[in-house]
């Protein structure tokens, strides 16, 4: 479970490195929507989009489903998405907070060396 | 042939990973002394120096900490709005240089968060646990977190960190 979440993580979190992607989903998160669709509102050939599509598929963050001759995207399974969400975001909360142990720690370790260590 | 020359100074990862039903675990490793690690962690001119991150855009107005076996703290948040939320618990275990565990009293979850500090060439490997009562806690805890849902997800990354207050409650 802890792997298969980790992994996941990894997979949303290269998903969500790029700006259409986001858009991509925030956009889904208004309403379900074809490739085309989304090519034409992101401003893209429909090969780019599908690429994008496939990329946000992988990581579980989108299903799709063709009828017809239409590929409709829509955003996917909804659980796991959320708690890994909130995992990435609560583990960049812990980033900043230990950058800023680090730089404190930095200091106190820069200070003792050049009082010498005096007690 | 000298394979000390350590490929510093790069930013060492932070992990984070729901290690059971129950139980949450931070990962960090920090380069400097577990001693000095630990003094960051229990002095509270040090402590508020760090707990809360210039990115996050809110404001401690007051820290108190009595890291000691017993000793309590209590953290006050400026959350905007002229809204306020406080932290607090009770250190349960301070043991210099390795260890300390409190509780979060202010969470309806009840969790107890233990932090170890373990060094290790003059690193110190930082795990911090949060072990909450049940699973349902934790899966609240969660929840609660993300309860608007997918859509959302991308305000919530930047509110996250926005509204650390929120966070200090978990930790």
């Amino acid at each position: 479970m802890v792997q298969y979440v980790t992994h996941r993580l990894d997979a949303s979190f290269a998903a969500l490195s790029d700006a259409t992607r986001r858009g991509v989903l925030e956009q889904l998160g208004r309403a379900d929507a074809s490739i085309t669709d989304l090519a034409e509102k992101f401003h893209m050939t429909l090969t780019g989009m599908k690429k994008h599509v496939v990329v946000l598929e992988d990581a579980g963050l989108v299903t799709t489903e063709k009828i017809g001759r239409v590929r409709t995207c829509k955003l996917g399974p909804r659980r796991l998405e959320d708690e890994t969400a909130w995992l990435e975001s609560y583990r960049q909360m812990w980033d900043a907070r230990f950058d800023e142990l680090q730089l404190v720690v930095d200091e106190m370790t820069r200070k003792e060396k050049a009082h010498g260590r005096e007690k | 042939m000298d394979a000390r020359s350590e490929s510093q100074p790069q930013k060492n990862a932070t992990t984070v990973e729901r290690k059971s039903e129950r139980e949450l675990v931070v990962t960090r490793t920090i380069n400097g002394l577990a001693r000095v690690v630990f003094e960051a962690w229990t002095k509270p001119e040090l402590f508020k120096r760090w707990w809360v991150p210039k990115s996050a855009g809110i404001s401690l107005l007051s820290c108190e900490v009595d890291a000691r076996v017993g000793g309590s703290y209590r953290l006050v948040f400026d959350v905007g709005d002229s809204k306020t939320m406080a932290f607090f618990g009770k250190y349960l275990e301070v043991t210099p240089h390795s260890r300390i565990v409190w509780t979060n009293e202010e969470s309806a979850e009840q969790f107890v968060t233990t932090v170890t500090f373990t060094e290790q060439g003059g690193k110190t490997l930082v795990v911090m646990s949060e072990l909450y009562p049940s699973k349902e806690a934790l899966d609240n805890a969660v929840a609660s977190g993300s309860q608007d849902g997918t859509r959302e997800t991308f305000e919530q990354l930047e509110e996250f960190i926005a509204t650390l207050g929120a966070n200090v409650g978990r930790s």
